[in-house]
């Protein structure tokens, strides 16, 4: 186990590695930078003030040191400076973290409590008028963009109640913390639990037709203890699988999210940052959810051996 | 009879101001204006800025020279007003221009104000100085300032190298506000220090902008207001709703589209709202220096092809102005009276007949029903420049020329407009004052920067520069307004249309003037106050 455990995060830092090159070239390839946009905006351009101007941050040498300079900045906690609020980096990244966690594990734990339960109703209930109405709720929440959900939900929260659920960096009631982050976390949220609902039916719907299940029941078992004990801990891993990659995934959603409710948050900020080609803020900001996903697959595998007792990794 | 005119003009002018401004009983101190802002702005200097991104919460923070009367919605040479400068005079060859300056003001830091802080400023405007703005828009303003002399800690003359009348709309507007000798540019962006009525508190990108009354501001009494917030809502959509559901006081000014409104009066029937002029025109920019713009019939076939109505129709339920360079009367002081409009080609209310024109212009080229010309139409990817793209490529089809939208985005679209990688492109064109000094230099003079098209006619550059040196008002105007119709004659930039856009604010909010003549020099809001 321990021989594995090394392995892959030898895996994980080569694929970090890569993902750095590929992050900070794709970002270059990309017609304009800072200096571009900021004389755009100004309708001229001096080129003797443009020259100097990408002297001054940095963006004149050459492609391979201006990445060694960024790399070796990471390795010293360094992130650099902003190109547009010329602040430290870490300085604009670090109070956004919080307020887009909270939110993904929001809309993940409404994903997950909404999506396995209902999943599992569906399968159960199979062909029932539950069942439909469920797998219309499902299809529909795979099909509303979630800018579109969002819009709606704030047009109708003003319409019948006069109120309007955008962020409040210091909510001062219950009522309006649960406006702050539940509402848009279920907004973004909605889309996965439909996804999970669906994976956790057709997988319920394939385990319920296993000789063991007929057996369990033979035996006596009661139904809730034949559905959540012996068939949903089976066929909870391809759920888990699912909820992996949407917490990958989720980064678009919340980026629409965050603009629609105008959570100051990291997904708003990395289009903000794109926009202005402000390469530290993206270049950082990319590498730190790659670091997300890439530990949220490495969480999944490794939980995958607690939920099935047939996996193990042996050295 | 010219006494009679002018009390005409002054009743039509206040008419104005007041069909724009709010008023109610005596001002109440306290509270805080909470406004929606449309974007983050780069940075927190003016000087640097070439939005009004950056005016609108920024204006509060400092002090001009002179202002534009903060109520009265046109701005004009009439009403200039004194600000950190007392009184002004004017040499009597019109070559020095010397402002008394206010005594006993301080800076946000307790510094005083002096003499040095304007020289400082028109140094680092006039790039003289040893520090450097990072960018510096607005250097050819001052291009006929020789130097900036102060005499005394209260005194300073503008030198000249030839009159110019226009400095003083120059050194009014909402982008020249005066700098601290002691702060650097570079802190100027991140915590600008001021004389002006609120100080800077905090600039959260992509969050919010926060002011708060400066309890030592010159002008005893006043602002009203304890602050001011803006959060940030790039989102119109979801601004439009906060605004409604009451989370805001204002909207962002002139934000509004005509067609949103309605919707915001429908669902916020007290609010108050107002549309003008913001003295943007769109316009087309061509490149001549290739084919088949090269040939001025094809210029002028596309000119003629244009029904401008119909876009002010379209886009703006016929709430925008046709015109040429400068802002057309009444909002616009300089831009030419209709009857002369009209007179150009292109401009005449038949435009069957300007279209059958264009086509033998057209065929006279070498098109005709077989032989389309196909054209890329460049446009910046923003709604404000693809949608009257949109309906420019319908209106050329009806003389043989077949447009294809060429969307870019905007950090790729100056360079290609600077390299010439278009055909045909789709601009919009800001002015910052309503001055001739500040739109012919800018967009129409040999070499100028922001010359897209490279336009260059010396006769014409000659008359640039006599307008600009003419005292007498009504003569400069009559130079303009010649000046502007051979512009539009040799199908320069042709004008299609002016925008308007709307503000509205709750009703409780006092003092708020819109600006009809520009969309850059009204937010000083010292008088603003809340009637709650």
């Amino acid at each position: 186990m321990f021989a594995y455990l090394v392995r892959r995060l030898l895996l994980m830092l080569v694929t970090l590695i890569g993902i750095s090159i590929v992050i900070f070239f794709l970002l270059r390839i990309v017609p304009g930078n800072i200096v571009d946009i900021l004389f755009a905006a100004a309708g001229y351009v001096d080129p003797a003030d443009k020259v100097d101007l990408e002297k001054q941050l940095g963006i004149d040498q050459p492609l391979v040191v201006q990445y060694l300079h960024w790399i070796g900045g990471l390795l010293h906690g360094d992130l650099g400076y902003s190109y547009v609020s010329e602040k430290p980096a870490l300085q604009e990244i670090l109070p956004r973290i919080p307020i887009t966690a909270r939110l993904a594990g929001l809309a993940l734990l409404f994903s997950a409590s909404i999506g396995i339960p209902l999943g599992v109703i569906s399968a159960v209930k199979q062909g029932s008028r539950i069942d439909y109405a469920l797998r219309v709720v499902s299809l529909s929440g795979l099909s509303l963009p979630s800018f579109w959900l969002g819009l709606l939900v704030l047009t109708a929260s003003v319409a019948m109640f006069g109120q309007m659920p955008i962020f409040n960096p210091n909510p001062q009631s219950l009522g309006e913390a649960f406006a702050t982050y539940c509402i848009p976390a279920m907004v973004v949220g909605f889309r996965s639990s439909a996804l999970t609902m669906r994976i956790t039916r057709s997988s319920m719907l394939e385990v319920l037709r296993q000789d063991y299940i007929r057996t369990a029941r033979a035996k006596g078992a009661s139904d809730a203890a034949v559905n959540y004990h012996h068939a949903l801990k089976n066929a909870i891993l391809p759920v888990i699988t699912v909820i992996g990659i949407e917490a990958a995934f989720l980064i678009g959603g919340l980026i629409v999210t965050e603009t629609v409710f105008n959570i100051p948050g990291v997904a708003r900020f990395l289009v903000e940052a794109i926009r202005w080609r402000d390469y530290p803020i993206v270049q950082n900001l990319v590498m730190l959810i790659a670091v997300v996903v890439v530990s949220a697959n490495f969480i999944v595998d490794m939980l995958y051996a607690v939920f099935d007792p047939r996996i193990r990794y042996t050295d | 009879m010219r006494s009679v005119w002018a009390l005409a003009a002054t009743a039509a002018l206040s008419l104005l101001a007041f069909s724009t401004t709010t008023f109610a009983g005596e001002p109440k101190q306290g509270g805080i204006l909470r406004m929606y802002h449309r974007d983050s702005p780069a940075n927190a200097s003016i000087l640097e800025g070439a939005t009004y991104s950056v005016n609108v919460p920024f204006m509060g923070v400092f002090n001009n020279l002179v202002i534009y009367d903060q109520h009265i919605a046109q701005n004009s040479p009439d009403t200039l007003r004194p600000e950190l400068a007392e009184s002004w005079s004017w040499s009597s060859d019109n070559k020095k221009l010397t402002f008394k300056l206010r005594q006993g003001v301080k800076w946000h830091d307790g510094k005083p104000f002096t003499s040095a802080d304007v020289k400082c400023t028109f140094d680092l405007l006039m790039g003289k100085s040893q520090q450097k703005l990072r960018q510096n828009p607005r250097k050819a303003w001052y291009s006929e300032v020789d130097d900036v002399t102060p005499n005394g800690d209260f005194e300073i003359s503008f030198n000249l190298k030839r009159p110019q009348p226009s400095l003083l709309a120059m050194l009014a507007s909402g982008y020249t506000p005066i700098y601290p000798c002691h702060v650097s540019p570079a802190d100027m962006r991140t915590h600008p220090i001021g004389t002006g009525p609120y100080k800077f508190v905090e600039f959260k990108a992509n969050e919010s902008i926060k002011l708060t009354r400066n309890p030592d501001y010159w002008k005893k009494g006043l602002p009203y207001l304890d602050g001011i917030e803006y959060t940030i809502i790039p989102n119109r959509s979801t601004a439009i709703l906060a605004f409604v559901a009451g989370k805001f006081d204002m909207t962002f000014p002139t934000h509004i589209t005509i067609p949103l409104l309605k919707d915001i009066k429908s669902q916020a029937p007290n609010a108050v709202c107002v549309v003008e002029p913001t003295n943007v025109s769109t316009n087309i920019i061509v490149n001549s220096s290739s084919a088949p713009f090269d040939n001025i019939d094809i210029r002028r076939a596309m000119s003629l092809a244009l029904d401008r109505k119909a876009f002010v129709d379209i886009l703006f339920e016929g709430q925008a102005d046709v015109g040429g360079t400068m802002l057309p009367p009444p909002q616009g002081i300089w831009g030419m009276p209709k009857d002369k409009l009209q007179t150009i080609p292109g401009y005449g209310p038949d435009v069957n007949a300007n279209r059958e024109e264009a086509k033998k212009l057209m065929q006279r080229a070498g098109y005709g029903p077989d032989k389309h010309l196909a054209v890329k139409v460049s446009t910046r990817n923003l709604a404000e420049y693809r949608d009257p793209a949109v309906i420019l490529i319908d209106q050329l089809k009806s003389i043989y020329i077949d447009g294809e939208l060429d969307v870019v985005e905007t950090a790729n679209w100056f360079p290609k407009v600077a390299r010439k990688d278009y055909m045909l492109g789709l601009n919009l064109t800001g002015n910052s004052v309503d001055d001739p000094d500040q739109s012919f230099y800018e967009n129409y003079s040999c070499g100028s920067e922001r010359n897209y098209t490279n336009y260059c006619n010396k006769e014409i550059e000659k008359l640039f520069d006599v307008q600009s040196q003419e005292i007498d008002t009504n003569k400069r105007k009559q130079l303009v307004w010649d000046i502007d119709k051979k512009l539009q004659e040799d199908v320069a930039r042709p004008i299609i249309f002016h925008a308007r856009a709307g503000t509205c604010w709750q009703p409780y909010v006092k003092g708020i003037t819109i600006m009809s003549n520009s969309s850059y020099n009204g937010f000083r809001y010292e008088d603003v106050w809340l009637n709650k």
